[in-house]
């Protein structure tokens, strides 16, 4: 457990009477790329959104690199170098993409009170934000308007927004959503660059995706954890292909949780 | 791109222009009135241009800034009233109590989103609106008069109307000036991206609350600032200034003009403060040819019937204001 980079040990989180993550414990060690899946509902959004700071836990503590950051605001989280990308795309509809990673950038700069030369002037901020932007592949749409990108595209920019930020881990929330076979393709084959480089907390419904590229996978149903292992091993677990791989339908989902 | 002569550049030249000569005008036809307006037009056009730093660059639509313009003038007339005319010690003191208010204002306030923020922002204006009315010392709900403007020893005379209103003016375009650099530097980026996404902002690292804070100080400090120019202008401050109309009128000018956008609050003073003048002129002249003179001074007194319309359509069909149109561009 000493040497994750990422620990959690027994989260905890209700919403009124639902139990949105039932005692999670999990330990990520450094250059894992763990993916969890689990059926809508598992509670995978209410754990990232711990992992984050925008939700406050209940019970249970999540460590970074050894250090308690349960009650860590957001911006201070991303200063630790734990970056995320969203699940719906969020983005800075009314800059254009280069703006957008510059500001990922410049927030890991020194702190922003300056008040006088020109932002988009400035090299330190705008050749490491050309440098990301080429990374993931959208150097010929740096002037462009983000609002203008394609679908596709903004994922692409999600993805650079939280790697501009030069994080230590990235907590992925589905960077595959709402795209086609050729994109999410062209996804997994950067997130297998992306993976040998850093840590990455992968949440996806893209099964294919999620067995090509992780190390581990942790199945979520109804915030409780109910397997965690390598991809062959949670292919052949039972109880996993009855609940969730095999079984489309909500009931047999249902009845493994509560049986 | 290096194309400047856009349609939007020839009018703020022209408008800049106009504004430079009215003085001289003036000299040649005698007509006081105009110099009058235009001092006022270039003052709340300060006020209207620290507005659109919080409202148009950070989107934070504050209800209540008309209140520094008081705080800013009553500074001026309440330091006055007790024997100190300096403008050394006058303005800085507009200043930094407008800037303080809005350290509270904003401290409180900025903790909340969209109609909260609005009507927070709107109770403390009218916290300070019935501070004012309760001022029983300076004249209470008749206000404050200021008998003399701000001295400056020899360095400038602000009784001379002439150089009173150039003052004016250059402070109008130091303001505009500095709220460009503001919003291009790394701080206008931050205050900017807190305004289309505060969520993303966070997560890329950004306290973002300590920035707008900031921000909504530098625009009441800034604002309070035409305020002092205010008092010294009509000699008179009252809690009228202060009244949540006149914050009001502030955001239409900012609106009316075009939200983040560098000219666009002084456009937007001159034609809402323009229009206010003329409609009630020419809705005269209009009438008198179809109904009895004094029937037509009476149509004249519903100008706003015309004024309301108008600036429904601009919010309608302009979302970047008259800028906006010039600039042939479509915001958000």
């Amino acid at each position: 457990m000493a040497d994750a980079l990422l620990a959690i040990e027994g989260l905890t989180k209700r919403f009124g009477g639902v139990v949105a993550s039932d005692g999670i414990s999990l330990a990520i060690p450094p250059g894992e790329l763990h993916a969890i899946i689990g059926p809508n509902g598992a509670g995978k959004s209410t754990l990232i959104g711990q992992l984050t700071g925008e939700i406050a836990p209940d019970e249970g503590v999540i460590r970074f690199e050894g250090r308690d950051i349960t009650a860590l605001p957001v911006h201070q989280r991303s200063a630790l170098g734990l970056a995320r990308s969203f699940q719906i795309t969020s983005l800075f509809l009314d800059f254009t993409t280069l703006d957008n990673v510059a500001l990922a950038v410049q927030a890991h700069a020194g702190h922003s009170f300056r008040f006088w030369r020109s932002a988009r002037a400035e090299p330190e901020l705008r050749e490491p934000a050309r440098a990301v932007l080429a990374q993931v592949g959208l150097a010929h749409r740096a002037d462009e308007r983000c609002a203008n990108l394609s679908h596709g595209e903004h994922r692409q920019l999600e993805i650079a927004m939280a790697l501009a930020t030069r994080p230590r881990m990235l907590l992925l929330d589905e960077p595959m959503a709402g795209m086609g076979p050729d994109e999410s393709a062209r996804m997994v084959e950067m997130l297998k660059v992306l993976k040998s480089k850093l840590t990455i907390l992968l949440i996806e419904h893209d099964m294919e995706a999620v067995f090509a590229l992780a190390d581990r996978i942790t199945v979520l149903v109804y915030g409780r954890v109910i397997a965690s292992d390598a991809p062959a091993a949670i292919r052949a677990n039972a109880e996993v292909r009855k609940a969730y791989l095999g079984a489309p339908d909500e009931h047999a989902v249902e009845q493994v949780a509560h049986g | 791109m290096t194309l400047w002569l856009t349609p939007r550049n020839v009018v703020v030249a022209g408008l800049l222009l106009f504004l430079a000569l009215v003085p001289a005008y003036v000299a040649v036809t005698g007509n006081a009135f105009l110099m009058t307006l235009f001092t006022r037009i270039i003052i709340l056009a300060i006020a209207a241009t620290s507005l659109n730093l919080i409202l148009g660059y950070g989107g934070m639509v504050s209800f209540g800034h008309a209140v520094y313009l008081g705080v800013g003038g009553y500074a001026v007339g309440i330091l006055a009233y007790e024997g100190v005319a300096s403008g050394f010690a006058q303005w800085p003191v507009a200043i930094a109590v407008s800037a303080l208010l809005a350290l509270i204002v904003g401290a409180l306030s900025l903790r909340t989103r969209g109609v909260y923020f609005i009507m927070i922002t709107l109770a403390f204006a009218q916290l300070v609106y019935y501070f004012g009315v309760g001022l029983d010392r300076y004249g209470a709900d008749d206000g404050l008069t200021v008998y003399r403007r701000s001295q400056f020893g020899d360095l400038v005379n602000l009784s001379n109307r002439t150089v009173f209103y150039y003052l004016c003016l250059l402070i109008l375009v130091g303001t505009i000036y500095l709220v460009w650099r503001l919003i291009n530097s790394r701080f206008g980026m931050v205050v900017q991206g807190a305004r289309s996404n505060d969520r993303r902002m966070r997560a890329i690292g950004f306290p973002t609350y300590r920035y707008r804070l900031t921000c909504f100080v530098i625009a009441g400090a800034l604002c309070g600032l035409a305020g002092a120019l205010l008092a010294n202008h009509t000699g008179f401050i009252s809690p009228a200034t202060m009244h949540w109309t006149r914050s009001g009128d502030l955001i239409v000018m900012v609106v009316l003009g075009g939200m983040a956008s560098s000219f666009g609050p002084l456009i937007g003073a001159v034609t809402l403060l323009v229009l206010e003048e003329l409609l009630p002129v020419l809705i005269r002249l209009l009438a008198s040819g179809v109904v009895e003179p004094q029937a037509a001074v009476k149509v004249a007194e519903y100008w706003q019937v015309v004024l309301g319309p108008l600036f429904l359509l601009v919010v309608l069909f302009a979302r970047g204001g008259i800028n906006g149109l010039l600039e042939g561009t479509r915001r958000g």
